[in-house]
């Protein structure tokens, strides 16, 4: 490989060979994102047969450069970068507030981590308590203490690079990976956060900064969100390959339609492939669909055992969807800030986490490393070449600065995915339904950090030209609590083990079982359930 | 400002998921040369007036600070012509230019002065079109040819520097330029 390989030279790669069920397997793992290749990686190591469904395609590594060139070219939607397809992918948005679902997930083998950024930090302590210690939401049934032992496991996992942390929750070794050092633009911020009062540390990142795990260290493509060519970017493929290394099977092209159960246990989870419809058996069933997928295809596998979905005895499948919010805010300074030369971030500030009440949410700070154009974006669009483009490009890149942040929002029962029965996917399923809405408490922090976020840009002395405050957040696309995990069946989906309180042999690996969402990207709080999950399995089959 | 053959072929590129790359700018380019048969001079030919319009054309949308044009565009289109889908709508972008030029001003698009090159690409609209794959003939003109090239020009290192990025998205220049502050 070498040059630039053109994105449209892509083949669609031919996957599995064989997308037959596998016989006599121990446990079957719906999705094959980080969450099911982590346990497929660990219950094949214990001697289990393992077979991996997964509803996308299988990508190549070495395609990676040319689908670099679809996230650089503006004729691309993001979507289009890992093939996202119109139909498969169709969902309603009938909630309050807009949610751009296939901007917020990939499908295909390694899942969303092939598209994500990749930052990864442990809940605060009080992340797990924040009915009784913040006085709103609720409390998880497991503590900080449960899930350190499985952090630190999943940190040696996904390979993280990162440093200390005042604010962070204790920790017994250092992550596998120093930091990365802070920007030039950090620098900048430093002088003006010293002079505030607000400390910065180091991000972690699933992002190598040496080599790891026979993994290349990072090489500064600066494409990280969507694509990593280099694989230095931690992804899902990296424990799918160990799984199959293991003996695990994987099968690509596998949409799981229903699981088929009697009152107890699932069955089967009965499949699509482009070769027909397959019914894989299992002695365990692990869903790692997503927090999306996982409750459409409870709902999608009623019954009259279950009229009102798999799992669903206490209404709560597809409730209390919840998201973080963006808060931030940008604008330029009359000198070079450095920005775009990789894609991600390496410091940020948990300064102001753990202040977090009934009134304010937890929420986290970060200083942007990418702030403004990319020149080689910039030059792709317009109407001009030449000369006229060069002063374009120099008037446009080389002084804007940002930052950025991520808040909790509460989990809400109007907040939700449902079944959006006018709509029906490749295989005539009704599509999801997003319908995604936010409170107040989640707003007001928004302005709360906006603040902060403005007083550290004025004492920079930046012009600042935007804000995304209250009325122009986004989400993180981080999808969490629409499998709550707590102890009252009544109330929640699944148990603190993961395991469905209706079905004794599920269990789900996912952030929709978060009861509380935090303020911190959720993969590495994932990965650490998938792990636990996984030991749960293995002592159960 | 000189393009080399660095700029043109991204030598990390050639990294496989298991090998460590430290000094990512220095190792040798890889690029294959075009399988040039001598039994088939319609492709010869073919592939020859391809790559003269593609460098007679960067010359236009290039700025001019920008030299070593030549092996520059025929370093980045070893890469980009290897394959058949992508070469063949190159082509086709390429005959259209062709065409225009000599239609409108009686030779081949890489035979007229600069200016008439400039013209020709604006009166075919590849200035104010959206680039597009399976567009109008302006559409896949842009992004065929003109954001074809300032693709390789601005992912590039060189292309990067005439902007104040030494190391521009799409290009590994590893891990170094972002800490370093702006050059003094
Ligand atoms: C742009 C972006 C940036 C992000 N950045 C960060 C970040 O910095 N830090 C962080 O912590 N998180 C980040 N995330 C979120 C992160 O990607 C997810 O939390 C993580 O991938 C979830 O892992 P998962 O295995 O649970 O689900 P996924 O990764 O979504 O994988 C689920 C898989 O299940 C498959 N599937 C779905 N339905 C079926 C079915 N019926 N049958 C078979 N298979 C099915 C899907 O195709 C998919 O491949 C980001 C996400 C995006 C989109
Ligand atoms: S900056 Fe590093 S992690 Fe990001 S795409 Fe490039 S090599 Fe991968």
């Amino acid at each position: 490989m070498s040059g630039r390989p053109p994105a449209e030279d892509i083949e669609t790669s031919a996957g599995a060979t064989d997308r037959t069920p596998v016989a006599d397997a121990d446990v079957c793992i719906v999705g094959a994102g980080p969450a099911g290749a982590l346990v497929a990686d660990r219950l094949a190591d214990a001697g289990h047969e393992v077979v991996v469904l997964e509803a996308g395609p299988r990508f190549d590594f070495d395609d990676r450069l040319a689908r670099q060139e679809k996230a650089i070219r503006p004729t691309y939607s993001r979507p289009e970068v890992w093939d996202s397809d119109p139909e498969r992918d169709a969902h309603g948005n009938s909630g309050p507030w807009f949610y751009p679902l296939n901007h917020a997930r990939a499908r295909g083998v390694g899942g969303s981590t092939l598209h994500w950024q990749g930052m990864v930090m442990r809940l605060h302590e009080g992340d797990f308590n924040s009915k009784s210690e913040r006085g709103v939401g609720t409390d998880w049934p497991i503590d900080y203490a449960d899930l350190r032992p499985y952090y630190a496991a999943a940190e040696q996992e996904l390979g993280v690079a990162g440093g200390d942390n005042p604010f962070a929750p204790p920790r017994e070794e250092p992550r596998p990976m120093p930091a990365f050092p802070p920007s030039y633009s950090d620098s900048l911020f430093a002088d003006a956060c010293d002079e505030l009062g607000i400390a910065m540390h180091p991000v972690p990142n699933a992002r190598n900064s040496e080599v790891y795990d026979g993994r290349s260290q990072c090489v500064g493509y600066g494409t990280c969100q969507p694509v990593c060519p280099s694989g230095a970017k931690y992804d899902g493929t990296v424990h799918i390959e160990s799984a199959e290394e293991k003996g695990a099977t994987v099968i690509d092209r596998a949409a799981v339609q229903r699981l088929a159960h009697d009152a107890d246990r699932i069955t089967a989870a009965t499949y699509a492939t482009p070769d027909g419809e397959y019914r894989q058996e299992a002695d365990a069933f692990v869903l790692a669909a997503g927090g999306v997928e996982i409750p459409r295809l409870l709902l999608l596998s009623e019954s009259e055992q279950y009229p009102e979905g798999l799992a669903n005895s206490s209404g709560a499948v597809g409730r209390f969807f919840m998201d973080h919010l963006f808060a931030g805010m940008g604008g330029t300074l009359d000198e070079p800030t450095r920005q775009n030369h990789v894609g991600f971030l390496t410091s940020e500030s948990h300064q102001f986490y753990d202040d977090a009440d009934a009134e304010f949410a937890p929420f986290k700070l970060e200083f942007f490393n990418y702030a403004g154009p990319s020149p080689v974006e910039m030059a792709l669009t317009g109407d001009d070449w030449g000369n006229d483009l060069l002063d374009r490009l120099r008037d446009g890149y080389g002084t804007h600065i940002a930052m950025g942040g991520l808040v909790e929002q509460l989990p809400r029962e109007d907040s939700y995915i449902g079944l959006d029965e006018s709509t029906t996917d490749n295989h005539g399923n009704p599509v999801p339904d997003v319908h995604w809405n936010v409170g107040d408490r989640a707003l007001r922090t928004i302005e709360r950090a906006n603040e902060i976020q403005r007083s550290i840009l004025d004492e920079l002395g930046v012009d600042i030209e935007w804000t995304a405050g209250p009325d122009s957040t986004g989400p993180a696309y981080h999808h969490m609590g629409t499998t709550r995990m707590g102890d009252d069946p009544a109330d929640s989906v699944v148990d603190a083990e993961c395991r469905t309180h209706d079905l004794d042999n599920c269990w789900i690996a996912s952030s929709s079982v978060f009861p509380t969402g935090g303020a911190m990207n959720p993969t590495l709080t994932i990965a650490a359930l998938a792990l636990r999950v996984a030991d749960a399995v293995d002592a159960a089959v | 400002m000189e393009l080399t053959r660095r700029d043109a072929v991204s030598a990390l590129t050639a990294l496989g998921a298991s090998v460590a790359v430290a000094g990512c700018s220095d190792a040798a380019p890889t690029a294959q040369q075009p399988d040039r048969d001598a039994d088939v001079d319609a492709d010869v030919d073919a592939d020859t007036e391809l790559r003269e319009t593609m460098v007679a054309a960067a010359e236009v949308v290039y700025p001019d600070e920008v030299t070593g044009i030549d092996t520059f565009v025929n370093t980045f289109l070893d890469s980009r012509l290897a394959g058949d889908r992508h070469a063949a709508s190159v082509a086709d972008a390429v005959a259209a230019v062709n065409d225009r030029a000599k239609s409108w001003y009686d030779d081949r698009f890489a035979a007229l002065d600069a200016d008439t090159r400039d013209s020709v690409l604006r009166e075919m609209g590849a200035d104010t079109a959206e680039p597009h794959r399976d567009g109008s003939t302006a559409e896949e003109v842009r992004y065929y040819v003109v954001n074809e090239l300032l693709l390789a020009l601005y992912s590039s290192p060189t292309g990067g520097e005439l902007v104040g990025i030494e190391n521009p998205q799409g290009h590994a220049g590893g891990t170094d330029s972002y800490q370093r502050g702006p050059p003094t």
